[in-house]
């Protein structure tokens, strides 16, 4: 018999018996995140490969949408914080070896980006909303601006896109302290899953047909993708440390094993891909709604599940000798 | 006569919402640095066990920071134990006694409620008169435990008592120290005069140092080890010393005796004890060395489960570095109610191997000659507390608490009334659950002195607060030691709430008993000032100093061939004991199995753990944090068979019929499987206590087969049975 | 970098938790918070036992995963020591470092939320004191000083005595020996 327990109470807010520093708000962030990129992505996609005709809300109306989801995010990132008067500390120093420093400067550049994204399509796109612009003579030399430099927009947030969805995944695979994440398949794994939400995004709501079918197949090649990265992602933790291997137990049969399948392997990626499969085909028109919201679901869950195992995942486990709910006492 | 009903302790939480306490810190983001405010030192004595470390109170800009070990202190070492270090928390503990509590009957039911200094002490100084003038003044009783107990025992020997006793006799350390004295015709000290620091093989026959934290003990200890030397440690259970040790001996319980002799055996077949030191010092050998000739180690392997090469390996080392060898005294001894006589064996052992009094060995330990403060003589009492138990335990140097709590019960009982200070009978006393219930109900007065709503609290008539050990004088500390020194404790702070010092209460008492005389002082520093000038100190300069050390006049050992008189009847060691003979026991101890385990049941074995003094520490809430509640220990095999998980709660049923409180399991290897284990102290039922309250179990009450020692009335605490008793889901 | 290290000797460590307490009232670590803590692993079976205490904390990483994930500049490592603190004016509470630290060794202060952990009582190194916990251990076996200077007595432990860190693997560069 082994033991190695703790004889001091140890019971430090968030980090014991195991880690759980971060709950839904940060996943929900990199979801958004994500979400985010992949639509600063398809709005340049389309301007680039010039389909307002076949795919008009992707080329005029969905860029709006970035910082509106981006906001979001940041809000429930914000929530996250522990010690909110302090946010904008992360605004008086970069530290190059912090992804989490490169975020937050991305998040700033995404902004200016982004409206310039939108700009440049919004007197198609936003019609009600565009004379606001054009009554002002300055307004009118912007919107005119973008408009003859949409392309030039395009091919800046595409890398910027791809950045902020890339990022999302690096964050977490930069702690080595996690074996669970600590895996360089993360950042394009996100960055799919990003931009395949997206996809299923615009997918639900575009009115037209055509665009809807681009989309699907958008979708459809980008889950494809994603499942052979999950696959690339475990094979890699199997082959890594001892701690991954460990980790890894917790979705081959330990107690995460259903959700990581069931509901995002499962739900969140194969029924879709069946789903979108099936309707491109012309077929299963009538619950065409399932596959995107679904894939919109899967995208969250597996951010949620990869905070939740990777938080979980450690170097150090001790037992705890004591009931760590009778130091509430202290505090009653 | 009134009769008395146990008042539920909880009956009084209504009362005084919680502040929050101090310790749950707030405030802004850049906190400065520890130390830097205005910071200021006062000298204490730490009170969180009665080891006496001195040591220094730390304030910050007024409010209490650290508390750590003088530097010039041989008790501490200039380090304070895990529970000294936790001091503060004894000071800011929220659920202090407060002000003066009553017996009050309200409704029909009787309850405490708040009341003056003047009214409490009116009233327990009228109970006091009359019990002198009805039964006379010997009738009053008082248990006690602890440093503050002086001023109390000054005050009824003033009043014409003599009548007292204190669980650190019959419930600790009574059977070594009659055991020792039997022999050497001196105790084993406290401190332990064991000269640990300079042994090449040190004995640790269960005492589990490392977990009982004993100061001074676990630093020599350490610096033995860091010596290399050979630790040799005799426990059933894999305790702290025994992860250390040379040689680990997981001896079957209760059968130490059995291996003292064969260990006297082998070095007396194998000629290895030390001749000369014999030969000078000791008187009844032959007697020995025939008494031990059939307690081979083949025939100790049976009992003990100790291999016989093991046994006599063991025996050799001890040889080998003798006379720096300690056999270790012990200290709790009270295991199974021949406990005097395994002492003496421990005693018998170390003379054979020459080790007391010699380098590595014992030392010899000396006090400061302090004068006392001139005041008029005591009355001479008309009774001795054994008076209370004629007949019993003819050895016993002091007083008995078992037997003067028996002596307490009923309408006829010898004694009349109880002043309680510092000890918590309930948890500390076992098997006397109904006896202490009786007695508070037949005693015309049971007056309390507690810092804190102890379970003693709710059989008193009156509550005295006492203030905690850091806001308040005592007497000077002057223990034996390896050279005289004289320790300062003072007030760090004023005393919280209306809580006084023990020496107020007494002196105030004393003259409301007329007894002004004897309480000269108006501040009990005057008393102190002129002590310290009788051996050229001031109360100045221990207030700067805390610790004064002064030269030896004697030897620290015994001089090579030096002509020593012992304090026995023969000024001898005496390995036969004519003393006991006479009183028809057993002259040389005698081997007597331990009662056998019921089925279903396991030994119940306790002891120490770090963080904790007892009982009364678990709420201080620096160190309840630190170890909230007790484990039982439970072996795997046994955990198997009745199904426990690690972390489950099971309860323990004793076979005196007692329920425990629910208790968390830990599965280990480190206990046998005929034993469990747990450390004493835990499964307070007074409500008062709000951290303590209701975690762990009480050992205390579980205890169903006390065995008492006939020559001096210890309580054989180690005897007992318990088995599981499963939750109802 | 001058590197300071603690090294602690099992052989005499007995986990009596002295440390523990020393640090919280040095450092008045708010009520159930902890810097440090011990830490019992028994091997074997009944009655061939091995029993180990360690006092663990902050290992001072020389390569801190959680400085480099930082942020703020938060977290840093102080007067060109190994060091590891927080600012918790820099902090913004979003608790990178402690998914970084594959010790576990940091805490969020509650109520406050800035992060802390052990400062190897810099306050007190600053002074050429030991940290409290050092001073306080009551078997002397806790040791601190500089890797740097060869006299020192944590240089001399390490030259003489078997020892080992907590998970090298991590590539932290631990600065907290134990010795074995
Ligand atoms: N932290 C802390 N330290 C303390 C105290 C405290 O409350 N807390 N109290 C102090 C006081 S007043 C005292 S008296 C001392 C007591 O401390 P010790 O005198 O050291 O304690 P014991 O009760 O003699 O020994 C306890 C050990 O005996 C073992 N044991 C049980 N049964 C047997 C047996 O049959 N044979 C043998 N050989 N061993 C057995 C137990 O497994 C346990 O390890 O501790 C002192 N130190
Ligand atoms: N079952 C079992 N029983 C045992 C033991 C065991 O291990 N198991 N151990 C035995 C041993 S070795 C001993 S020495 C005894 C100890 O027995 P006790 O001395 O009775 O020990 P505690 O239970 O700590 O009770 C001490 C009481 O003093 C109070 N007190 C603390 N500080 C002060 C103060 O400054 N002033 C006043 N007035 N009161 C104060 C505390 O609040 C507490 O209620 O217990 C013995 N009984
Ligand atoms: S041994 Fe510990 S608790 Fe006892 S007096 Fe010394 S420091 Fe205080
Ligand atoms: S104070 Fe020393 S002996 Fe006690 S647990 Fe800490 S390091 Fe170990
Ligand atoms: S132990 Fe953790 S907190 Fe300490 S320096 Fe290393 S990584 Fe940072
Ligand atoms: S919580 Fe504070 S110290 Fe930790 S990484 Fe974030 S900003 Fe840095
Ligand atoms: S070095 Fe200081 S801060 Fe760190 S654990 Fe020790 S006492 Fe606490
Ligand atoms: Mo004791």
């Amino acid at each position: 018999m082994k033991e190695e327990l703790f004889v001091t109470a140890r019971s430090n807010a968030l980090i014991d018996p195991s880690l759980h520093i971060w709950t839904w708000e940060v996943a929900m962030y990199l979801f958004l995140g994500g979400l985010t990129a992949g639509i600063m992505v398809f709005a340049a996609t389309i301007a680039l490969l010039k389909k307002d005709e076949e795919a008009p809300f992707a080329a005029t109306k969905l860029a709006l949408l970035a910082p509106v989801v981006l906001s979001l995010g940041m809000t429930t990132l914000f929530l996250d914080l522990e010690h909110k008067l302090y946010v904008f500390r992360f605004y008086t120093s970069f530290q190059v070896l912090s992804p989490m420093s490169w975020g937050a400067w991305i998040l700033i550049v995404i902004y200016p980006v982004s409206i310039l994204q939108i700009l440049s399509t919004l007197r198609s796109g936003y019609p009600q909303a565009s004379p606001y612009v054009d009554r002002f003579a300055i307004g009118r030399q912007v919107l005119d601006w973008c408009e003859a430099n949409r392309r030039q927009i395009a091919m800046t947030a595409i890398p910027f896109g791809i950045a902020l969805g890339i990022y999302t995944g690096i964050l977490l695979s930069a702690f080595s302290a996690r074996p669970f994440w600590n895996s360089g398949v993360l950042g394009p794994l996100f960055l799919v899953s990003g931009l395949s939400t997206a996809a299923a995004l615009v997918a639900l709501v575009a009115r037209k047909h055509s665009e809807k079918v681009l989309f699907t197949r958008f979708d459809l090649g980008l889950i494809a993708a994603e499942v052979a990265l999950v696959a690339l992602f475990i094979i890699n933790l199997a082959s890594g440390t001892e701690q991954q291997l460990t980790a890894l137990d917790s979705i081959m049969g330990g107690p995460y094993a259903l959700v990581f399948w069931v509901l995002f392997v499962g739900v969140g990626l194969l029924i879709p891909l069946v789903l979108e499969l099936l309707e491109i085909r012309g077929l299963a028109r009538r619950v065409a709604i399932v596959a995107p919201v679904l894939v919109l679901l899967g995208g969250y869950v597996l951010r949620q599940v990869l905070i939740d195992i990777g938080q979980e995942s450690n170097w150090t486990k001790y037992d705890t000798q004591y009931n760590a709910e009778l130091l509430q006492r202290l505090r009653d | 006569m009134k009769r008395r009903e146990f008042i539920k302790v909880s009956s009084l939480l209504g009362a005084g919402a919680a502040a929050s306490p101090a310790l749950l810190l707030g405030g802004c983001a850049a906190k400065p640095l520890p130390g830097t405010g205005t910071v200021s030192t006062t000298p204490t004595i730490c009170d969180m066990c009665f080891w006496k470390c001195a040591g220094n109170v730390y304030k910050e800009d007024g409010e209490i920071w650290k508390i750590t070990g003088n530097p010039d202190d041989l008790h501490s070492g200039g380090r304070l134990c895990t529970r000294g270090t936790g001091g503060p928390g004894a000071y800011l503990d929220r659920d202090r006694l407060k002000r003066p509590l009553m017996r009050v009957t309200i409704d029909g039911k009787q309850t405490f409620r708040e009341t003056s200094w003047d009214v409490a002490l009116d009233f327990i100084a009228d109970k006091m008169k009359s019990i002198a003038a009805t039964a006379g003044p010997e009738r009053m009783l008082m248990l006690n435990h602890g440093a503050g107990s002086s001023h109390f025992r000054h005050l009824l020997r003033a009043y014409g008592s003599d009548s007292h006793a204190e669980p650190a006799f019959a419930q600790c350390r009574g059977p070594r120290d009659v055991g020792f004295r039997l022999t050497f015709g001196a105790s084993a000290s406290s401190p332990e005069r064991t000269d640990m620091a300079n042994a090449r093989c040190i004995v640790l026959i269960g005492s589990h140092i490392g977990e009982n934290l004993h100061n001074g003990q676990v630093q020599t200890l350490a610096e033995a080890l860091n010596n290399d030397v050979t630790l040799i440690t005799v426990d059933p259970r894999f305790s702290v010393p025994a992860g250390k040790s040379k040689y680990w001996l997981p001896i079957k319980p209760g059968t130490d005796m059995a291996l003292l002799l064969a260990w006297m055996n082998v070095l007396i077949t194998e000629d290895m004890y030390d001749k000369d030191y014999v030969e000078r010092y000791t008187v009844g050998f032959d007697q020995l060395a025939r008494h031990v000739r059939d307690y081979t180690p083949e025939w100790v392997y049976l009992e003990t489960g100790i291999k016989p090469d093991v046994i006599r390996q063991t025996a050799r080392e001890m040889a080998q570095a003798a006379p720096a060898t300690v056999v270790h005294p012990g200290r709790h001894a009270v295991w199974y109610g021949d406990d005097t006589q395994r002492s003496r064996a421990i005693a018998m052992l170390n003379a054979l191997l020459g080790s007391w009094n010699r380098k590595g060995g014992f030392y010899v330990p000396e006090k400061v000659s302090l004068p006392n403060y001139p005041l008029p003589d005591y009355p001479k009492p008309k009774a001795r507390t054994a008076d209370a138990y004629p007949g019993k335990w003819p050895f016993a140097g002091q007083g008995v608490t078992n037997g003067v709590i028996e002596a307490s019960v009923g309408d006829d009982a010898y004694f009349k009334g109880w002043l309680v200070y510092g000890t918590n009978l309930p948890q500390t006393v076992p098997g006397i659950a109904q006896q202490l219930e009786a007695a508070a109900n037949s005693l015309e007065l049971v007056a309390v002195v507690e810092t804190m709503p102890s379970e003693m609290t709710g059989y008193a008539d009156v509550i005295l607060p006492e203030c905690t050990f850091l806001e308040r004088y005592d007497d000077l500390r002057n223990s034996g030691e390896r050279h005289p020194s004289l320790a300062l404790r003072m007030p760090a702070f004023e005393p919280k709430y209306d809580s006084k010092p023990g020496w107020w209460i007494a002196k105030q008492l004393g003259k409301r008993l007329g007894l002004e005389a004897y309480f000269p002082w108006n501040d009990y520093a005057e008393k102190l000032d002129w002590q310290l000038k009788q051996v050229g100190s001031s109360l100045e300069e221990m207030q700067k100093i805390g610790v004064k050390n002064f030269p030896r006049k004697t030897p620290l050992y015994f001089r090579d061939g030096e002509r020593v008189r012992f304090r026995t009847p023969s000024r001898k060691i005496e390995l036969y004991s004519k003393q006991l003979a006479d009183k028809g026991f057993e002259p040389m101890p005698v081997y007597t199995p331990p009662d056998p385990v019921p089925e279903g049941f396991y030994r119940l074995n306790y002891g120490r753990m770090p963080a904790h003094t007892f009982g009364k520490t678990v709420n201080n809430p620096l160190l309840f944090q630190l170890s909230p509640e007790n484990q039982v220990w439970v072996n795997p095999l046994v955990a198997n068979e009745w199904s426990l998980k690690n972390g489950d709660y099971v309860r323990l049923g004793g076979t005196n019929g007692v329920v425990s409180n629910k208790v968390r399991v830990r599965v280990t290897e480190r206990i046998g499987p005929d034993s469990v284990f747990m450390a004493h102290g835990f499964g307070h039922k007074s409500k008062r206590l709000r951290l303590a309250a209701g975690v762990g179990a009480d050992d205390t009450e579980l205890m169903g087969n006390v065995k008492v020692d006939p020559i001096m009335g210890g309580t054989g605490l180690r005897a007992s049975f318990v088995t599981f008793v499963r939750e109802r889901a | 970098m001058t590197r300071f290290a603690m090294v602690i000797d099992t052989k005499t460590c007995i986990g009596c938790g002295d440390c523990v307490v020393a640090c919280k009232t040095e450092n008045r670590v708010p009520d159930g918070l902890n810097r440090d803590w011990i830490v019992e692993a028994t091997q074997g079976k009944y009655p061939q036992l091995t029993t180990e205490f360690r006092s663990e904390r902050c290992n001072h990483c020389s390569n801190a995963t959680c400085v480099t994930l930082c942020p703020t500049g938060a977290s840093h490592h102080w007067a060109g020591t190994n060091i590891v603190l927080v600012d918790p004016d820099m902090c913004t509470g979003c608790k990178a470092c402690i998914a970084a630290c594959p010790y576990d060794a940091r805490l969020v202060m509650h109520p406050d939320g800035y992060i802390d952990k052990c400062t190897f009582c810099h306050h007190r190194v600053g002074e050429g004191l030991d940290p409290a916990c050092v001073s306080s251990c009551p078997t002397r076996c806790m040791h601190f000083g500089s890797l740097d200077e060869p006299s020192s007595e944590v240089s001399r432990l390490l030259k003489t005595r078997e020892y080992k860190v907590l998970s090298p693997e991590t590539g932290n560069e631990p600065n907290v020996y134990y010795l074995i």
